[in-house]
């Protein structure tokens, strides 16, 4: 199941390596600061959890990373080399490939259209040059099935899959293409508990072929599960940045849930 | 991306299910054109008798091609999410500048010409630009561009020549060969062929094949379907689009220099209100109006209607102002053919 991570992850990764750096990172729309001083490292081999509740700016986080919204405060490295990406396609060609929560899909394209899209195979480099549409269709069928997902027919709009569906082409997608750095923007959201399961398998095994996974969630029992280091935000500031050694679900729990906010309301509601 | 791709392995083709050809073929965006081009065929062969010749079967496609050429590149424009409605007069902006700059300066037509696809080429891009920068929808960009072109095309012409029409261009140099390219016909039989049949075919074809075959394609359904979506996987979606308005262009300046070559003058106020027969050819032929679904063939279809209408009325020797309301008719049926097909391709197949 998990032989499409080892084969395609980059080969020169060493575990433990840093691959994406940000230092007092920030972003602002307008007036609004989304995002302030953010610290993280993504290592090679590791995964590192996001947790935060709405609105905490784990999604605008991410969206720096994967290059849909450039930061301005702070600084963000790529294998050691200071960055600001202007477009997705720019973060995909360093081995960033990010699975989002709301943009996943076309829908009246075909699935094997979506899988490929802005990665397409061609038969050459000129600007003309025919898909490779059989390879393409047999290898997307091919990548769904190891998620445990039967379509029906490859070629049919992926608007007629179920959101659950759609959510694992864009998860078997992106560990299709992403070579070095795997970011998910809460994968299980929409979810059952046996898909749940295989993605976290799929997390598990990014790490373990050596790319560094950014893992975003709601679940803090999901997160504890393959999380190597933990980042709470909180009203787009760090709350808590430890690592597994230094954390346990219990607390992650808590800090999560709010904490003393929690016994607070727990107080309250008593019954 | 440094992903290296492994061979594809073949061995549950088996258990994937091939829908029934029925259901294949009514997820196809030009098959409600089809039928409605068969029917209007039948139709005027039955009522019009001078409609069953060779003859006007190749006077129906030449007056196709005029249109179809175009609504090609206004097709894609739609697939890709976006309208143009300079496409009509920026044919005859085209035209005008060729013809009097070449009159004026007195020099090869070649060079006008070919000032002319460029200064095109750049309206085209100008039209993308603003579009896309600006984030205001390409009705309203397009319309003042319309209304740009449509006053200048008037207004030029008048301070150059000091009347609405452009002087006889055929004495000067570059006038024959520029005609056998984009103007010239030859006899096979009884029947005339114009080179701008042939053309439209190649055309078509150019655009079938980049929709469904290549990576631009992809794109071109992809930005017209979801442009956030196609965004965040890696899609250009600026430069894709900003490439289909210059298409658009770039068609416009070769059915504009089809006009000049073919009539040697030119009127300054035409091409207005073709911008909708190109929309229209689209819209029938199974574009839709959101954009990220249609077709190449299915414009194809849509601009060999309109030309079989036009011509069909007049076969039949009735009113040919009759034929507005014939294509808004047609217009509002291909409309709710789209919806339909539309429902039934997104709707999620139970089981």
């Amino acid at each position: 199941m998990t032989d499409t991570l080892a084969d395609h992850a980059d080969k020169g990764l060493h575990k433990g390596e840093p691959l994406v750096e940000m230092e007092g990172v920030g972003k602002s729309y307008g007036a609004i600061r989304a995002l302030r001083g953010i610290n993280l490292r993504v290592n090679a081999g590791e995964v590192t959890c996001v947790l935060g509740d709405n609105g905490a700016g784990k999604s605008t986080l991410i969206k720096i990373i994967s290059g849909l919204h450039p930061h301005n405060e702070g600084s963000l490295r790529v294998d050691g080399k200071e960055v600001n990406f202007a477009s997705p396609r720019e973060a995909l060609s360093h081995g960033i490939a990010t699975v989002y929560q709301d943009l996943a899909v076309v829908g009246l394209m075909e699935v094997w259209r979506n899988f490929f899209l802005g990665s397409e195979l061609t038969a050459g480099r000129y600007p003309l040059a025919g898909l490779k549409v059989k390879q393409m269709r047999e290898i997307a069928d091919t990548e769904l099935r190891k998620m445990g997902i039967v379509v029906k027919d490859i070629n049919q709009p992926i608007g007629t899959l179920s959101g659950g569906q759609r959510q694992c082409v864009a998860i078997a997608r992106a560990v299709y293409f992403g070579a070095r750095v795997l970011i998910l923007d809460e994968p299980t959201a929409a979810l059952g508990v046996k898909q749940s399961g295989v993605v976290l398998k799929y997390v598990a095994a990014a790490r373990d072929a050596g790319l560094g996974v950014v893992f975003i969630t709601h679940n803090p029992h999901h997160a504890y599960m393959v999380g190597d280091h933990f980042v709470i935000l909180k009203l787009g500031a760090t709350a808590l940045d430890k690592t597994r050694k230094e954390v346990g679900l219990d607390e992650l729990t808590q800090q999560m849930a709010g904490g003393d906010e929690l016994a607070e309301l727990s107080h309250e509601l008593k019954r | 991306m440094t992903q290296t791709v492994a061979p594809a392995p073949s061995s549950h083709s088996a258990d994937r299910v091939r829908p029934a050809l029925a259901s294949r073929l009514m997820a196809r965006p030009e098959i409600g054109a089809l039928v409605a081009a068969i029917i209007i065929f039948i139709f005027f062969l039955v009522l019009a008798p001078s409609f069953r010749s060779a003859e006007s079967f190749f006077t129906v496609l030449y007056q196709s091609s005029v249109i179809g050429i175009v609504a090609v590149g206004v097709g894609l424009l739609m697939i890709g999410g976006e309208f143009d409605l300079s496409s009509g007069v920026i044919v005859y902006t085209a035209g005008l500048f060729t013809s009097m700059f070449c009159w004026y300066y007195g020099v090869n037509l070649w060079i006008g010409a070919i000032l002319s696809l460029a200064f095109c080429l750049l309206l085209g891009f100008i039209n993308g630009y603003l579009v896309m920068k600006t984030g205001i929808p390409s009705f309203l960009i397009t319309l003042g561009t319309f209304f740009v072109l449509q006053g200048a095309n008037l207004g030029v012409t008048k301070l150059v020549t000091g009347t609405v029409s452009t002087p006889d261009i055929s004495n000067i140099d570059g006038f024959d060969s520029l005609g056998k390219i984009f103007a010239s016909s030859f006899k096979i039989g009884s029947v005339t062929i114009w080179t701008s049949v042939l053309w439209w075919i190649l055309f078509v074809a150019l655009a079938a094949w980049t929709l469904q075959r290549t990576r631009v394609g992809n794109w071109i359904f992809a930005v017209g379907g979801n442009p956030d979506s196609a965004r965040a996987v890696g899609v250009p979606v600026v430069r894709t689009k900003i490439g289909l308005f210059m298409v658009v262009s770039f068609l416009g300046w070769f059915v504009g220099m089809h006009q000049l070559f073919r009539f040697n003058t030119l009127q300054a106020g035409g091409g207005v209100g073709n911008e909708f027969l190109y929309i229209i050819a689209a819209v029938v032929g199974g574009t839709l109006l959101t954009g990220g679904f249609g077709n190449a063939i299915g414009v194809a279809i849509g601009a060999f209607i309109f030309g079989m209408t036009s011509l069909g009325i007049i076969y039949a020797g009735w009113d040919p102002n009759w034929f507005k309301a014939f294509l808004g008719v047609m217009l509002l049926l291909a409309v709710l053919v789209n919806l339909y097909v539309k429902r039934m391709s997104t709707r999620r197949k139970v089981g």
